[in-house]
């Protein structure tokens, strides 16, 4: 299991601002390792984020985006107290689901 | 098993026991990409087919698409911030491509009613080169480029 998500969703005006760093290695496959041996691509390929259950982003991911993803967002309608839930799934099918509460 | 699954593969040949397996779970499951991602949009090469593969058409350069907190010069092309707004109204989805990397589509991000079109992620770039902002708004494809030189490359090279 992966290292959980930092996240932080905070009120700014009437629109929460999401930022999210995920612990991830992002293997492109295109990499050798030290003895000449390819790392296989080992990447997250979506992300899926939901305020109080209500989907408020989906994103599909291809092996450019860097080690650790960093993603940030905003979307109406949040409130203070409010739960924000991000799922991660990679190409293993390993998953990593985060949540945090709006501040 | 590894001789198994080829055998099996070859006398009943095509893709859809190939899809057929991997939903019973007999191919290890790292094989097996995420649900919902779409392989045909990501390996892609080139501007034109992965814009073909998105469904892009030509799309329209536009100023109300731009680019923030992106930089001009990437010293670590492993980490390169990118940063998309759109000011169309009905925006639906935000896609970054970097033309000159192996694969053309880093991110395809899709915006459901009440999320703002504005994103910000990091990408990789393996050396210097155009980089795309394609939004899809009220079913149109709208595009801006921005070159960031890379002095250093972001795939272990």
């Amino acid at each position: 299991m992966a290292d959980p998500m930092k996240i932080r969703a905070n009120l700014v005006g009437d629109s929460t601002e999401v930022k999210v760093l995920m612990s991830h290695e992002m293997d492109t496959g295109l990499v050798k390792d030290k003895s000449g041996k390819i790392i296989p691509a080992w990447w997250i390929q979506t992300v899926k984020v939901t305020h109080n259950d209500k989907v408020v982003l989906t994103a599909q991911w291809g092996t450019a985006v860097s080690k650790n993803p960093f993603m940030s967002f905003k979307f109406k309608g949040g409130a203070k107290g409010d739960k924000v839930t991000i799922t991660w799934v990679d190409n293993h099918n390993d998953s990593r689901t985060d949540t945090a509460v709006i501040a | 098993m590894d001789m198994n699954r080829r055998q099996v593969l070859k006398t009943s040949g095509g893709a859809t026991f190939l899809a057929l397996l991997a939903a019973a779970g007999w191919i290890p499951s790292a094989y097996a990409d995420a649900p919902g991602w779409s392989k045909a949009e990501f390996d892609t090469h080139t501007m034109d087919a992965t814009l073909a593969a998105l469904g892009a058409g030509k799309p329209v350069t536009s100023s109300d698409v731009a680019f923030f907190s992106t930089p001009d010069i990437a010293e670590n092309g492993a980490v390169v911030p990118i940063g998309v707004t759109s000011k169309l109204p009905n925006a639906e989805s935000i896609a970054i491509l970097v033309e000159k990397n192996p694969f053309t589509l880093a991110a395809l991000f899709d915006l459901p009613a009440g999320t703002e079109p504005t994103i910000s992620t990091r990408v990789k770039m393996r050396e210097t080169s155009n980089v795309y902002a394609l939004v899809k708004a009220g079913g149109k494809y709208f595009m801006t480029s921005k070159e960031i030189k890379v002095t250093l490359g972001g795939c272990g090279g």
